[in-house]
């Protein structure tokens, strides 16, 4: 299930008028949200994914259902481009390794609209925003892999979990814009 | 803020007057296609980068000249033109946008056909397809049309001729045939090359070498040359013992590519044999008419499409290569990339698929790519 923090109805929308209501929609929304944008127009795929581009947002992918596209953008967040400070680290190339040991738990801290047109299979999904209260779920004897898009929630999600008590945890680094193993998408649609 | 046709832009293009163009679709859509012209210069800004107005721009655009703003459809084109006009501007947005452009037909007289008829080219300019009229005693023909096939009934209407033949010279990859469509409205026959039809789910009536069609009391002759290679049913016609339409076999400055029924190894022998061979042994005195053009240097100065056969030994790259194994390279080798959606027009072309409408534009959005250079 892919939750969104705003739904945008632009069906029957006709150029340009899905791209001006995402920019006005997308100003009120907060750094690292997701919004979903209902279109029926077949030029919006290829407009909003230059906008988004061209905005600094991050285009995630598209589901077409009926002749109506949901497509999911996540509003550009600044922090992301922060150094990251959490000292333990793990390289894409080393996780599928680590990733074999009887206590290994792998977690994808993006949203869900990211987890879910591609995650590393076998990845539990608790976006960073959740993380505080779904927390308490996890064993503090698992080591505990972290993963998001460039390493930056990841890196606040270990820090997050060790003053929480956890004692292995590991930052996945760069992350998933860098992956090249294989790849699970539940949605049906088109990755960007 | 003045409204454009495309038949007016057309009518530029082709007397190459200036024509100053601000395109607002995307950048891809831009670099794949766009309007061309001797004298047509463009600035590419996506509409969605000016919505805080056209500052940034400004220096870029001419205050001496109107500006024709162009979009896919029009929305986002009138939206830019009225923020251009409330900045002082002179400027005009396309009506239709690129999606008219690429259905636009400029119909040209070729010739006076010598026993009597006439002989129309239907130029589309946005995408490069040729269509043919042949007219004579209250009869037509028509070669290749395309699915916008008002402008061909219209156009007999018009000229008081009865549509009794329609021809396509081999199974199209790049557009939709409007031959099924038009035979179906006015009863004519029509014609494909059988190699090309074999999976075809309607009636047609087999287009085979040294068949002669007549047009008219004045029996205009159009004969069929049986010419493999872009498919291996192509055929060519010669009408009126003077007019070569070469459909996607030989081009101006180009010729066909084997390969977008997926046999392009297997073709290209077939298309040597046909360059090479069996027009050779052609008339140099026959003007070629071809279903395409590539680029909007080939149009002569009245729009039309055509050159001598004799012409194009001496001057088209593509007929002069000695060497088997080098022509094999070039026709197979470094291709461009295929139409779009060229895999869904063929199915479409030979019933299987019945998109709707504008399903159908879609897919036939881009320039046509059936060339090799």
């Amino acid at each position: 299930m892919i939750q969104t923090n705003k739904v945008l109805d632009a069906k029957g929308l006709a150029c340009p008028m899905p791209i001006v209501k995402t920019r006005k929609m997308m100003k009120d929304m907060k750094e690292g949200q997701v919004l979903e944008v209902l279109s029926t127009d077949s030029g919006t795929t290829a407009d909003l994914r230059a906008w988004s581009e061209s905005a600094g947002h991050q285009y995630v992918g598209n589901v077409e259902e009926d002749g109506v596209w949901r497509h999911f953008v996540r509003k550009a967040d600044s922090g992301e481009k922060q150094e990251t400070v959490y000292p333990f680290t793990v390289e894409n190339k080393q996780l599928l390794e680590s990733l074999q040991h009887p206590q290994a738990v792998l977690i994808d801290v993006r949203e869900t609209a990211e987890y879910a047109f591609g995650h590393i299979p076998g990845a539990l999904s608790i976006p960073l925003g959740q993380l505080d209260e779904r927390m308490k779920y996890l064993d503090k004897e698992q080591k505990l892999y972290v993963v998001c898009r460039t390493g930056n929630r990841s890196d606040m999600a270990c820090r997050k979990m060790v003053a929480a008590g956890f004692e292995c945890v590991m930052n996945v680094i760069p992350g998933m814009s860098e992956w090249d193993g294989e790849i699970e998408n539940t949605t049906g649609g088109m990755k960007e | 803020m003045r409204t454009v046709q495309v038949g007016e832009v057309a009518k530029k293009v082709i007397s190459k007057e200036p024509l100053f163009i601000l395109d607002v679709r995307n950048q891809d859509a831009f670099e794949d296609w766009k309007i061309e012209g001797e004298q047509v210069r463009h600035v590419n800004v996506p509409y969605f980068e000016l919505l805080d107005g056209t500052e940034e721009i400004a220096d870029q655009l001419p205050k001496d000249q109107e500006i024709l703003v162009v979009c896919a459809k029009e929305g986002s084109s009138i939206m830019v033109a009225e923020i251009l006009e409330d900045e002082g501007f002179t400027v005009s947005y396309l009506s239709g946008g690129m999606r008219a452009w690429s259905e636009h037909l400029e119909p040209v007289k070729v010739a006076d056909l010598k026993s009597g008829g006439e002989l129309y080219q239907f130029v589309r300019i946005g995408k490069g397809c040729l269509s043919y009229m042949v007219t004579s005693g209250g009869e037509a023909a028509i070669i290749d049309a395309t699915r916008m096939t008002d402008i061909f009934t219209d156009f007999a209407d018009q000229k008081g001729v009865k549509i009794t033949h329609i021809l396509d010279t081999h199974l199209h990859a790049d557009h939709i045939s409007g031959g099924r469509k038009i035979a179906q409205a006015t009863g004519a026959t029509y014609w494909l090359p059988p190699k090309d039809a074999e999976e075809v789910t309607f009636d047609y009536a087999p287009l085979e070498g040294d068949t002669s069609i007549k047009i008219g009391e004045t029996k205009i002759d159009i004969q069929a040359l049986y010419s493999p290679g872009h498919t291996i049913g192509s055929t060519s016609f010669i009408v009126d013992d003077s007019y070569l339409m070469t459909g996607d076999i030989l081009f101006i400055d180009s010729i066909g590519r084997p390969d977008l029924a997926g046999l392009a190894d297997d073709w290209v022998s077939d298309l040597r044999e046909s360059l090479y061979i069996r027009y050779q042994e052609l008339s140099e005195d026959l003007t070629v008419l071809p279903a395409h053009f590539m680029i909007i240097e080939e149009l002569n100065e009245d729009g039309s499409v055509s050159e001598k056969l004799g012409v194009l030994y001496k001057r088209n790259h593509s007929l002069n290569i000695e060497d088997e194994e080098q022509f094999r390279e070039l026709v197979t080798g470094d291709l461009p990339p295929q139409p779009n959606a060229y895999q869904e027009i063929r199915q479409t072309n030979m019933g299987k698929i019945a998109p709707d409408e504008d399903t159908q534009r879609e897919m036939e959005i881009g320039p046509n790519r059936c060339a090799v250079r």
